[in-house]
């Protein structure tokens, strides 16, 4: 089914917003809409947004490889994407990604067995004073988790799993 | 001192429409739209000596007047891609003051004859950027954005814009392409944005920060701004304070405040009490600064001062080194980031980052000789002042101010 097909309010607004000859601007939110569902960006999707803002689909491709929140592959249902930069890493950002692993039994870009969590290390999140910290990208957009400690995280992942139902 | 732009720490609620307008907000956009012409708006903010507070410090209201007005349509941009490591403050003011941010991106607006006005966040700042969203929506139902305002002719509208997670997207024509729908790679300047900016049309492109100072400058004059700060970086600054102080977080000084004042009055000290060894003042940009007597600390925080200590005072995103932190750790960290936010589009940057962190990686893993750092130093140096933008010198300050201010750091982690 078609982005337009399927949210044709949100694909509306999306185009709304630039004028005639910035149609390809649209490009981006597009993306993100596309990505809602499965958590990446399908071939078909890459193909419908191409032809929506007109330009070729490896155009939208090279789109979505050279930006990180975009993702051609699935993942577990959320993505946990901890900072692990400078800054965060002065307050013990490494140790706390360390410890989650081990506690999750899953090394960094791996998946809980489930399939709820991917483990991500990401570069700054502008939330330097907050570390350790880690964002969530999943299905209900983007969200920050600031001066974390992994029993408090690990109760979060609990959370999520519930949320799908046991994580199926 | 009360603040000037994180006001919500003493107006509870702020971040509503109506507390905002009960504090006397949104007076200055009605009254320049109705009382003032758009160039007068551009020399009150001239006058105030106002600089860019993203990290280039250029004056503000000298930008403003190089817009194009041979060419139209107009845009504004702000730049809200917040992304250097240590910085921030923007988030701050955009969760908690959004409307003084907006009132100054929309004077900013009437000031060079934009009717358009995009807002591009970073896509990590999601819930900021809906929050944006209705915030916009509550101003055209008020009247302050749309068609024919306050009955003139002028009409405005604004818009936000997410990204996808790219540092470079901070570089302003970086910015500009990704808002085009293009991969955030900068252009060849010139043309500046002034001239051929969003869509190829004139564009003036500020930091948040620097949008939130104007609303404040147009109430209360351009004299009293100036009776902040130094007379070279008038005004106030947000400082986002990181790293291993006791207590971290955004703190808005007069420009021209001291570090010691920064970090021990208001940072509450190094963490476990140890010594300051290096202060960072950029965030990941920055050179090393060596604390190694007290007067380092009393050196006054302005654009001019901090260079007489050989860095940059940028946005003002401190991260504080103690002398626990191993330096070998601290750049191989830093040309980590660097080489994957590198765009790919010039050589010496793409290439460049990728050595360095070959380089980085032996040394901090033990592996690395003299000549390796020799190597690393030497890879750093070919790198400056060829790269396309400012992205290629930021990845080569730290490796360049550690290595050539803290030699024997790397002599005790190599072997001979």
């Amino acid at each position: 089914m078609s982005l337009a097909t399927k949210y044709p309010k949100e694909v509306k607004q999306i185009l709304s917003k630039y004028p005639p000859e910035g149609k390809r601007s649209a490009v981006m939110p597009l993306l993100f809409l596309a990505q809602r569902e499965e958590g990446f960006v399908n071939k078909a999707a890459m193909q419908d947004i191409a032809q929506m803002v007109e330009i070729s689909e490896t155009e939208v491709a090279s789109i979505v490889g050279f930006y990180t929140l975009y993702h051609d592959e699935k993942a577990g249902k959320y993505r946990m994407q901890v900072c692990t930069d400078l800054p965060c890493a002065l307050r013990g950002a490494d140790k706390f990604m360390d410890d989650l692993c081990a506690n999750l039994g899953i090394k960094v870009g791996e998946t809980t067995p489930d399939g709820t969590v991917t483990l991500e290390a990401v570069m700054c999140l502008a939330a330097c004073d907050k570390a350790p910290m880690f964002q969530t990208q999943g299905p209900d957009g983007i969200k920050y988790h600031e001066n974390m400690t992994v029993d408090r995280t690990l109760e979060l992942v609990k959370t999520l799993k519930n949320a799908l139902g046991g994580g199926k | 001192m009360a603040h000037i732009l994180l006001r919500h720490r003493e107006i509870p609620d702020l971040h509503k429409l109506s507390v905002y307008t009960q504090n006397g907000g949104l007076a200055a956009f009605k009254n320049a739209v109705t009382n003032m012409k758009p160039n007068e708006v551009t020399d009150v903010v001239k006058n105030s000596g106002l600089r860019g507070r993203g990290g280039a410090g250029f004056p503000t209201g000298m930008k403003w007047s190089f817009i194009d007005n041979k060419n139209w349509p107009h845009y504004v941009v702000a730049n809200a891609d917040e992304s250097e490591p240590g910085t921030f403050k923007d988030r701050e003011i955009m969760e908690s003051n959004p409307f003084q941010f907006l009132e100054g991106l929309m004077l900013a607006s009437y000031a060079v004859g934009a009717t358009a006005a995009y807002i591009y966040l970073r896509g990590e700042f999601w819930q900021i950027g809906a929050s944006l969203d209705e915030q916009i929506a509550e101003l055209e139902a008020e009247g302050y954005l749309g068609d024919k305002l306050f009955g003139t002719e002028y009409s405005l509208k604004m818009y936000t814009h997410l990204g996808a997670g790219a540092y470079i997207c901070g570089e302003e024509t970086a910015l500009l392409e990704s808002l085009e729908g293009k991969r955030g790679q900068p252009r060849v300047r010139p043309p500046f944005p002034p001239s051929f900016g969003l869509y190829g049309k004139p564009t003036i492109i500020n930091n948040v920060e620097t949008f939130t100072n104007v609303p404040m400058i147009m109430a209360n004059g351009a004299d009293w701004y100036k009776s902040m700060g130094t007379a070279d970086s008038p005004g106030v600054k947000i400082f986002s304070l990181s790293g291993r102080v006791r207590k971290p977080g955004n703190y808005e000084l007069p420009l021209g405040t001291t570090f010691r004042e920064l970090i021990y009055t208001h940072g509450g000290g190094v963490q476990d009490s140890r010594k300051v060894k290096a202060i960072m003042p950029a965030g990941a940009s920055s050179s090393l600064i060596v604390v190694d007597d007290d007067k380092v600390l009393d050196t006054p925080m302005d654009y001019a001062t901090v260079r007489t200590l050989k860095a940059e005072l940028g946005s003002a995103s401190l991260i504080i080194i103690d002398d626990s932190v191993p330096l070998d750790w601290l750049i191989n960290k830093t040309v980590h980031f660097f080489k994957h936010e590198s765009c790919g589009k010039c050589t010496p940057c793409r290439e460049g980052t990728y050595w360095m962190s070959h380089l980085t990686q032996r040394i901090h893993h033990g592996n690395g000789t003299n000549a390796d750092v020799d190597l690393l130093l030497n890879v750093a140096k070919q790198m400056q002042g060829k790269c396309l933008c400012a992205l290629g010198d930021f990845s080569t300050t730290a490796v360049v101010s550690s290595i050539e201010r803290f030699r024997p750091d790397f002599d005790k982690v190599v072997k001979a």
